[in-house]
């Protein structure tokens, strides 16, 4: 992967500077997270988090599988508040 | 893992590292830190970050101001690369009816008194100031424009860094199992990856102190209360200050990436660890939220969490030493740690290095539970 991948595309990180924060000493999924935002956006790590697992596994000289995962959260889907409350949903965003 | 050290910091929250960092400056060569995850595993991680001196105890504003001091220079203060993003954008807080009303003015004659620049709002102040907020159940309103926000990973990851530079060492994946104590003196701290001898210990685990307190055949009145918080979509900027909500209980502020950070304490939540999250409590934080921020309706929340507040029997810090067991000091910030930080790592430091503290923290003592001198902190959500 080249250095200006994007990673994340929800909080717009490349893979340089991933590989940037790894190079500072961060060395879990969580420790990286935390720092960088990466997986935090919209779609809580659908993309990234393969990409991250790579990079660090890489760094590190091991294999992906040995690498703890960020816990899953709800709601796991966006779903707004109107939704979630069960009432009317506004047909413009207001 | 080194043998000795002259003081080992338990937790790698925010306190634990602003702890290690102040020990370290005033003069403790060997000072260790021991976390047993990673940093800002616990409550740090987790919480909402806003930092107020709206209280309504004399001592929760002094140290919440003191701390405010520390947050405005803490880039340069600890010669951070990155940015702690603290933000001075306000908290506004919002009461619906006269009882609550009375508390926010006895509140507002404290922090006047003791020079915390507060106002009290109209309604159209109120409106204008934040005008996405529904007024209309509205009774009384303060803010107080020096309050605000900020990262607490950074922050914690500031005192870290820091704290590294000047010869901590930080161990992570490291967990306290127990202690070695002789004479009713602490010798050695044990651990999953062996002891560390050392006189001094510092408690700084948050909602897991009493479990560290156990360990060391202590009681210590410190319960863990799980809190949840969700997380919203990135918006366009649209509300300045963080809008605390005494009637529901909840906080709502944008943080510096556009997202809303919202929660609110639930009274009937039981004592214990849990990190799991209820859709009750999803549900009725829609319902509060679409009351006071009608134009929130269709804001997708993308993330919901659980964590804890160490809650004490007056909702304020318990900070210093623990009588009976020489060389064990707690620093624990009990429901707002993470703006509490810098200061109670400051205080407990200079208490632990035996110098004179920046503020009177025998008040905050953990024998003011067994003399029943409490003082209760009204304005906690
Ligand atoms: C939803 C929510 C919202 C909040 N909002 C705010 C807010 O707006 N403002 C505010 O100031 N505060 C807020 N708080 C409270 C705040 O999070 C805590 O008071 C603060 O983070 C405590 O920091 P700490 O360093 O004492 O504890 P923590 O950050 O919990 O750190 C304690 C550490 O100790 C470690 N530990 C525990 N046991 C052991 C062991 N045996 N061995 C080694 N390590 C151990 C844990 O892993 C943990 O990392 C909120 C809390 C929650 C849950």
């Amino acid at each position: 992967m080249c250095d200006k991948t994007i990673i994340c595309r929800c909080e717009d990180l490349t893979a340089e500077e991933i590989r940037e924060w790894i190079a500072r000493g961060y060395s879990g999924f969580e420790e990286i997270k935390r720092v960088s935002r990466i997986g935090m956006g919209a779609c809580q790590g659908r993309t990234c988090r393969r990409h991250l697992l790579n990079e660090l596994a890489r760094a590190g000289g091991i294999s992906p599988a040995e690498i703890d995962l960020s816990t899953f959260r709800p709601p796991t889907k966006p779903i707004n508040f109107a939704a979630i409350a069960g009432v009317d949903q506004d047909a413009k965003n207001s | 893992m080194q043998k000795t050290a002259d003081v080992v910091v338990i937790g790698g929250g925010s306190i634990g590292c602003a702890t290690a960092y102040n020990l370290a400056r005033s003069g403790f060569r060997r000072v260790v830190v021991l976390e047993k995850g990673y940093l800002c595993r616990g409550s740090t991680g987790r919480c909402a970050a806003g930092i107020r001196q709206q209280w309504g105890t004399e001592m929760n504003c002094l140290i919440s101001r003191g701390s405010i001091k520390h947050f405005e220079v803490m880039n340069e203060m600890l010669e951070y690369e990155d940015d702690v993003e603290f933000r001075q954008n306000g908290y506004l807080m919002i009461t619906y009816s006269e009882k609550e009303a009375a508390m926010l003015k006895n509140n507002l004659a404290l922090q006047e008194r003791l020079g915390i620049p507060v106002q009290f709002l109209s309604i159209d102040d109120v409106k204008e100031i934040a005008p996405a907020v529904n007024t209309e159940r509205v009774v009384a309103s303060t803010i107080c424009m020096e309050d605000g926000q900020a990262n607490p990973f950074k922050v914690t990851d500031a005192y870290a860094r820091a704290a590294r530079k000047l010869g901590v060492n930080i161990y992570t994946y490291t967990e306290v199992t127990g202690f070695r104590l002789e004479d009713g003196a602490v010798k050695a701290v044990l651990t999953n990856r062996g002891e560390i001898s050392t006189p001094l210990v510092v408690n700084a685990t948050g909602a897991y102190a009493r479990l560290i307190s156990e360990m060391l055949g202590h009681d210590l009145p410190v319960k863990p209360e799980r809190h949840q918080i969700v997380v919203t979509e990135p918006l366009e900027p649209f509300l300045k200050p963080l809008v605390m909500n005494f009637f529901h209980k909840s906080y709502c502020q944008q943080v510096v990436n556009g997202s809303m950070l919202i929660g609110y304490g639930d009274p009937h939540e039981p004592e214990g660890i849990n990190y799991s999250c209820s859709w009750q409590f999803i549900r009725e934080l829609a319902e509060k939220i679409i009351e006071q921020f009608p134009i929130m309706k269709n804001v997708n929340v993308i993330r919901h969490w659980a964590g804890h507040y160490g809650i004490s029997p007056d909702g304020q810090p318990v900070l210093g030493p623990v009588p009976g067991i020489e060389g064990y000091y707690l620093a624990l910030g009990c429901g707002k740690g993470f703006m509490l930080s810098p200061m109670i790592g400051e205080l407990v430091a200079q208490a632990v290095a035996g110098q004179e503290t920046t503020l009177p923290i025998d008040i905050l003592s953990i024998e003011r539970f067994e003399k029943g001198e409490l003082i209760v902190e009204p304005a906690v959500v």
